[in-house]
């Protein structure tokens, strides 16, 4: 049995262990409502992107000359999977679970025989993707955000991407990260970026044109040329807001967990080292006792 | 006129300013135009300048918005600004503008440099850079220029 002593520095060391889980909670927590903030307030730009997309895309689509970020390649024998995770851990099942639908996804896309190459935004994701499939690795980026999440973050990451894709290194491109449900639930998504595929526009969002048709100025497909690189970029941004609250909301739960267990466990220590204590004093007069009795 | 067009600017950072208004006018890729409510169908890009938004009447301007580009699209109902930065005039820091325009000034010029020696990869590379230099020259230089024009 554990001397008195170790008990002792067991039960300090899970106490600081506890303080540092709840400071981080707290971090966690603070951090969450501005991420969330961000996210929402992003939201306005998004719907009316697509918006303006579904109605610029409806007339081009099956044009000929339309534009490949649009249409596609043709082929999608390349895939480029753009994995979203975050640059520090301790969030729970966050980044396990990003990394858990990236892989599923690639086995299956290579069992299909397609080639495939990832794309990393985040420490964990890098340095985890890169154990086992260090050569897919095209490009990765860390560090993304600090100290808040900018359009142009966003903005550097869809050039990188249409650089390559202009260069034809891919043919379709998706991101996985996590969508922000609640700060208890965060769900893995999967999103097509290229070729963007046209949400079909909602039945109150439906403009009556009655039989009019848009004006271009400039004409549509070079509006198209500027449009859709930038929808890419609010894409990934609207990506990247998501995961960034989901990070927080999943290191708030298990930060919250860590600290109620490790409560528990300082419990269970505590009624241990007095449990021993006790016996110790017990000893320590049986032995004074039975050797008052001896004389 | 009794009626109204409902103006919204958005930026990708968040909703900038939603009402409505009797017309505005918007810096269009080629040229300024007015939107009055009924206005035709139209999607247009923005280059760098003023929004001036009217909100009572057409005569007297309200609200004049600095966008440094980007997207807009006409409705006869409603108009939708898709700002990349957008700043109201009266915002602008002129001492910050000033020393914006200078620094995109030496970066241009020192980008200007690069690509004239760089060769092969880098060349592309360069020139990219060199075009992003350009525009955000572009764009620093119509904020001085809507600072200029709103001391006046």
């Amino acid at each position: 049995m554990a001397s008195l002593k170790d008990l002792r520095n067991r039960i300090r060391s899970v106490r600081s262990t506890q303080k540092i889980t709840s400071a981080m909670k707290m971090v966690a927590a603070s951090r969450l409502r501005r991420a969330q903030e961000q996210a929402l307030a992003a939201r306005p730009y998004t719907e009316r992107m697509e918006r303006m997309l579904g109605s610029l895309a409806a007339n081009l689509r099956n044009q000929p000359n339309a534009p490949k970020l649009l249409a596609g390649t043709g082929s999608d024998q390349t895939h480029l999977l753009l994995v979203a995770t975050s640059d520090r851990g301790l969030a729970g099942g966050f980044n396990a679970s990003i990394l858990r639908e990236a892989r599923r996804t690639l086995r299956a896309l290579q069992r299909d025989g397609k080639t495939v190459k990832l794309f990393t935004v985040g420490r964990k994701g890098r340095d985890a993707l890169r154990r086992d499939n260090a050569k897919l690795i095209v490009e990765s980026l860390t560090e993304i955000g600090r100290p808040r999440l900018t359009f142009a973050n966003a903005e550097d990451i869809a050039g990188r991407l249409v650089e390559r894709f202009e260069a034809g290194e891919f043919d379709t491109c998706t991101v996985v990260f996590n969508r922000f449900k609640s700060a208890i639930s965060q769900i893995v998504t999967k999103q097509q970026l290229i070729p963007f595929a046209v949400p079909e526009a909602k039945e109150k969002d439906k403009v009556d044109t009655k039989g009019a048709i848009y004006t271009f100025e400039p004409e549509e497909s070079e509006i198209l040329t500027e449009l859709l690189p930038r929808n890419l970029a609010v894409q990934i941004f609207t990506a990247l807001l998501e995961n960034a609250a989901s990070e927080q909301g999943a290191r708030m739960t298990a930060m919250d967990n860590a600290t109620r267990n490790a409560g528990e466990m300082i419990d269970r220590l505590n009624i241990t080292y007095n449990r021993s204590r006790q016996a110790a004093i017990t000893k320590e007069l049986i032995e004074i006792i039975s050797g008052a009795e001896a004389l | 006129m009794a009626d109204k067009v409902k103006f919204e600017l958005v930026s990708p950072e968040k909703l900038l300013l939603s009402e409505d208004v009797a017309m505005v006018v918007v810096p269009g890729g080629e040229g300024n135009f007015g939107v009055l409510p009924g206005h035709a169908l139209l999607i247009s890009t923005v280059r760098p300048g003023i929004i001036d938004v009217y909100a009572d009447d057409q005569r007297n301007v309200s609200q004049r918005i600095f966008v440094s580009g980007g997207f807009a699209e006409v409705t006869p109902e409603r108009c939708t600004v898709l700002a990349d930065e957008a700043l109201p005039v009266g915002e602008i820091d002129r001492a910050a503008t000033e020393a914006e325009v200078k620094e995109a000034e030496s970066r241009h010029a020192g980008l200007k440099d690069q690509v004239a020696r760089a060769t092969g990869d880098d060349k592309s590379d360069a020139l990219a850079q060199l075009r992003a230099a350009e525009r955000r020259l572009a764009a620093v230089q119509a904020k001085l220029d809507a600072l200029r024009a709103a001391a006046h």
